[in-house]
């Protein structure tokens, strides 16, 4: 059932016919549009769709700070190393932060041969690991809503157990106060949100609703196969023809208008609203989550005693701006060039979410 | 007493080349091989071949070494002949060489050197010559096997990308991408794992068809590590031709489809050992279609794209929907999605 759906969701004839409306909506329009996918899952589903190739030329898709290892500072990296060279720990980390260089060019992957950096698959995998040994093990909680419910429900479980030697270093960002600070930016220069598909499936509708607001843009939950994302779009353009900006759920098969309430509160009993400093667009209020009081032991900041942390940005690197959607990777003098997958300078090179891996991986064909 | 029952798993004294390592071999690995076919035991095999030949070498690291559908011997056993059969030579000799580390079950051992077994007579070539190592716990991965292969040329030129023209065609034998998930599913133990299989087989009779072809034939690749995206790039490298495909024409079972999608992985990227990627001239690709598929291995064979003069050393890509990109290299290890 699953894989009949798959493939009508590649289907080339419904491709067609939704391009052709695009296309006309887009005529209709008649002005430079640009479009921001906020999610880094939805940059890379519509380079490898080669979905730009066939876009009319008005309208432009360029990437939101929705890639975690692109909007994490490049101070926390700093962070977590020093963790490394200053205490008996080993860090446990989802396998995309390896290779974020700190400010000092180096990054975790330096020490994967050392047994001291583990990457997990699961964060179920932290209680095992906590279990089968006394030293501390300090986890880089980086994500979105997404992955946020998961890794608290781990550490709500470690807390019931009463494992003391399992630690957060939580980075952890949320969507809507994201979106509301792109939004209050003097310098906007997007019409429009392909709002995220995962994150919706836990946050719902309401979290969006502020760009129902005077001054607000259309915003549509978009799904992440070829004919979702041109359904996505095909709805953003409908909307701006129409001079509208509403919340749309064009991705009704994943995300119920109320989300995951359950998966919400799992995440709101261990951690609680904070400000965060994000990569490229500073500190944005009550967008992080940090633990609550009475969880604060499982805090690797506060144990390990790290200092604050800080905003860098590699000479050259216009990440910052790649994630506000103000450049595109190609604008990067390093892109392509200092700057592969291969070996990396900026965090939206390193990830396989990252805006520019996505755009070197999936190039456009030269004109 | 067998020597298994003395002994359950290999320690370093089987590598000593003492008593212990003379029982291993010769009660252990010797008698799966032992027939008209193998030669005496001696320190080095004699053997003769007529005109062009091929040697290759290779290693074999594959992690689980057993996986559904084959296990590390098999893999030795028809990779290495496969390197001989897409170069047009008919694969003849093979030497094997052993590391394995101490601990290692010796029952699991038999297993792999039956497989090997099993292999070389389905491959029909003789293993002439073996070497075992034991290395102590903790300094190996189970069982590593090392080989070179011998073959005989069944054609007077050398196949080459230089010899494609613009218009040529591009075939695939296989649906792509069972090795790959397989390995990566036992690994990671996924429950997916079992209805997967990998599709570790011999390439040299389609191999050996498509050579009927003479001088249309242009390139042969077994489609391994990188995949098919991989050998692609190699094939269209610094080249004056680039290769147009077109992603719904490559075959790709809707299983493994699912599994590549669920780990994160493209299909196009993942290793392969029973895949063909060959390139013929435009006349002769519906004839080297028929010749693929009268085989068992290329039943589900497809042409995927042409030789194009466009965009030299380039790969470009026609997407499900229509889309068209680069088609590059793949980059980075096969790690999983962070959200």
């Amino acid at each position: 059932m699953l894989i009949v759906l798959k493939e009508e969701l590649h289907d080339r004839n419904l491709a067609k016919a939704l391009i052709g409306e695009i296309q006309k909506a887009a005529e209709d329009i008649g002005r430079e549009l640009k479009i921001m996918e906020v999610c880094g899952t939805h940059t890379v589903s519509l380079r490898r769709s080669g979905i730009h190739s066939f876009l009319p030329d008005n309208i432009t898709m360029i990437s939101g700070p929705g890639c975690p290892v692109c909007v994490t500072p490049a101070g926390y990296v700093d962070n977590a190393l020093s963790l490394l060279e200053e205490e008996e720990l080993t860090l446990a980390t989802f396998g995309d932060m390896l290779k974020v260089p700190g400010s000092g060019g180096i990054s975790l992957s330096r020490y994967i041969g050392s047994g001291r950096v583990r990457i997990i698959y699961s964060p179920s995998d932290l209680i095992s690991m906590a279990q089968s040994g006394e030293k501390p093990i300090v986890f880089l909680g980086i994500g979105f809503e997404t992955t946020i419910p998961t890794i608290a429900s781990v550490f709500l479980r470690a807390f019931e157990q009463g494992i003391h030697n399992l630690f957060l270093y939580p980075a952890f960002k949320t969507v809507p106060p994201a979106l509301q600070a792109l939004l209050s930016s003097p310098d906007r220069n997007f019409d429009a949100f392909l709002l995220p598909g995962h994150v919706s499936v836990i946050l719902g509708l309401e979290p969006y609703r502020l760009l129902e607001k005077p001054g607000g843009v259309p915003g549509v939950i978009t799904g992440f196969e070829p004919i979702d994302l041109l359904g996505g779009i095909l709805s953003i353009l409908k909307q701006l023809r129409a001079g509208e900006n509403k919340v749309e759920n064009a991705y009704p098969r994943a995300v119920r208008r109320e989300g995951n309430p359950r998966a919400r509160e799992i995440m709101n009993r261990l951690l609680q609203p904070s400000d965060e400093l994000w990569r490229g667009l500073g500190i944005i209020p009550l967008s992080g989550m940090r633990l609550k009081a009475k969880y604060m032991d499982f805090d690797a900041g506060i144990r390990f005693g790290l200092p604050e942390i800080r905003n860098f940005e590699p000479p050259g690197c216009i990440c910052a701006q790649v994630i506000q959607g103000k450049a595109l990777p190609n604008q990067c003098s390093l892109f392509g060039k200092n700057c592969t997958p291969d070996k990396p300078v900026g965090p939206c090179m390193v990830s396989s979410e990252g805006s520019c891996a996505a755009n070197f991986r999936y190039r456009e064909l030269p004109v | 007493m067998k020597h298994e029952e003395k002994h359950t798993h290999i320690s370093l004294e089987h590598g000593s080349g003492g008593a212990l390592s003379k029982e291993l071999i010769e009660k252990v690995i010797y008698p799966f091989f032992q027939g008209r076919d193998f030669p005496e035991l001696s320190d080095s095999s004699c053997f003769s071949l007529q005109g062009r030949a091929f040697i290759t070498t290779d290693t074999y690291v594959v992690d689980p070494p057993f996986f559904p559908g084959g296990n590390i011997g098999s893999l030795a056993v028809f990779g290495t002949c496969n390197d001989l059969a897409v170069c047009g030579a008919e694969p003849r000799y093979l030497t094997l060489a052993f590391v394995i580390e101490e601990g290692f079950s010796i029952g699991e051992l038999k297993k792999v050197l039956h497989s090997i077994k099993k292999a070389a007579e389905d491959a029909h070539v003789k293993i002439l010559s073996g070497d075992t190592k034991v290395v102590p716990s903790g300094k190996g991965g189970g069982i590593y096997i090392n080989t070179a292969g011998v073959g005989e040329s069944i054609i007077s030129f050398n196949l080459s990308p230089s010899r494609i023209r613009e218009g040529d065609t591009i075939l695939v034998s296989a649906p792509l991408g069972a090795h790959g998930i397989t390995v990566l599913a036992a690994r990671e133990s996924l429950k997916i794992a079992s209805s997967l299989s990998s599709d570790c087989a011999s390439l040299y009779p389609l191999c050996r068809s498509l050579c009927s072809l003479g001088e249309e034939l242009r390139f042969m690749r077994d489609a391994t590590r990188g995949g098919a995206a991989a050998i692609l790039n190699e094939i269209a490298e610094s080249r004056s031709f680039g290769l147009e495909v077109v992603e719904s024409n490559f075959p790709i079972e809707k299983k493994i489809a699912a599994a590549a999608d669920i780990l994160g992985l493209n299909v196009l990227e993942i290793a392969n050992e029973g895949v063909l990627i060959a390139v013929v001239s435009e006349n002769a690709g519906s004839k080297a279609l028929e010749l693929l598929h009268s085989k068992p291995l290329g039943q589900k064979a497809c042409i995927v794209g042409r030789a194009t003069s466009a965009y030299p050393g380039m790969v470009i890509l026609e997407t499900t929907v229509g889309g068209r990109r680069v088609l590059d290299l793949p980059r980075g290890l096969l790690l999983p999605r962070i959200c």
